[in-house]
């Protein structure tokens, strides 16, 4: 991450300079600080409802009863989660509310996922192959109905939209299944994490 | 079909609250002490990925500016000429990953500036449809538990990114081609 970061502001502001953009480079500084804070601040009170309604979800047992529900399946896909973890419940929370489109219930659910497989991880500054086949899955953003994209093209007067939808879904669960593939198989392939070193450096 | 499909986006949301809510009552759970309790982490996680969020959209900001990915998609035009992919739909690739608002703008800017019906606003549409903004989702899931080595979470995203472009060539090809 140190390098993605260090490469991303340098080699902005040198690839800037040599397209006479400095001036936008250096606005994008004020400007994407400012954005950030209010992506933050706009899903205070989305992330608010949700966790709160997961609370009483989890209270009533719910959560328990879908982890218990999707075990086997939670077993293949994040096999170093000790069954009887809540995780389970959260991340299949995260994926419906993904796969209706709702994107502002999934970022809660996803960050209480994290939170629970945080618990159980080795190395509390390192992701654990868990959080990597959560944000695979994530990143690949499975999705049954493109809303968005539908709002768009009938804004501009697209024919049929509609057949967009299929297409669409085909893509999306391609690159869904990969993510899961190449977590799995980088799983295998990367260095394992070590036991927690504290104050441990950043690659 | 996609009747039924939007259908269930519609019913998903409210046909879960009154099941949460239902089921919390009958369990007998104090459901709005516990809503309330829930709720006041918001904003303790909204806060806590703050940092992560000034660190990743700054730096994308500031390589949009740049002009960067202007310039990879005219070293990229060839090599997608042989395949028949449409130009306009280059920093589109590009941009799916970085940001979600710039993804859905550089969008409405093909649909709005090329014939509604052609091919380029297809793909496009597949495109932008099935991608989720990869950097945007490890910056906050990382962040919200302070996580800062993503061990392969990052290769992972790209590479199913990549996947994803190649597919929805694949398909509009098949499909609108």
């Amino acid at each position: 991450m140190n390098y993605i970061f260090f490469i991303l502001i340098v080699g902005s502001i040198i690839i800037g300079a040599i397209n006479g953009k400095l001036q936008d480079v250096v606005n994008a500084v004020m400007s994407g600080a400012e954005l950030s804070v209010k992506v933050a601040f706009s899903l205070i009170g989305i992330m608010a409802f949700w966790l709160g309604m997961m609370k009483i979800a989890q209270k009533a047992g719910i959560i328990d009863w879908i982890s218990k529900v999707l075990k086997p399946i939670a077993k293949f896909l994040f096999n170093e989660i000790p069954s009887d973890s809540p995780a389970t419940g959260d991340i299949a929370m995260n994926f419906s509310a993904n796969a209706f489109g709702l994107s502002n219930a999934a970022t809660p659910f996803g960050i209480k996922a994290m939170e629970e497989l945080q618990k159980v991880n080795k190395d509390k500054t390192s992701a654990s192959n868990a959080m990597c086949m959560l944000l695979g899955m994530n990143t690949a953003g499975f999705q049954l109905i493109p809303t968005t994209v539908l709002a768009v093209l009938v804004g501009v007067g697209y024919e049929n939209p509609t057949e967009i939808i299929a297409p669409t879904l085909l893509v999306t669960l391609i690159a869904f299944i990969s993510a899961i593939i190449l977590s799995k198989i980088f799983q295998k392939l990367w260095k394992p994490q070590t036991e927690e070193i504290k104050g441990g450096e950043n690659e | 079909m996609s009747n039924f499909l939007n259908l269930i986006s519609l019913w998903a949301l409210p046909v879960l609250l009154i099941l949460i809510l239902t089921i919390g009552l009958i369990k007998k759970v104090p459901v709005y002490e516990e809503f309330t309790d829930g709720a006041k982490e918001g904003f303790k996680v909204a806060i806590n990925i703050i940092p992560y969020l000034v660190a990743i959209i700054v730096g994308i900001s500031m390589l949009r500016a740049s002009g960067a990915i202007d310039m990879c998609a005219k070293a990229f035009a060839p090599v997608l000429n042989l395949f028949h992919v449409p130009a306009q739909t280059l920093p589109l690739m590009i941009v799916r990953s970085l940001s979600g608002s710039a993804a859905l703008g550089v969008f409405s800017d093909i649909a709005n500036s090329l014939d509604p019906n052609s091919y380029a606003v297809k793909l496009a549409a597949i495109m932008v449809g099935s991608s989720e903004t990869t950097f945007y989702v490890l910056a906050v899931y990382f962040g919200s538990v302070k996580i800062s080595k993503m061990r392969y979470a990052l290769l992972v995203g790209i590479l199913a990114d990549i996947i994803g472009i190649i597919a929805a060539v694949w398909v509009a090809h098949l499909m609108f081609g």
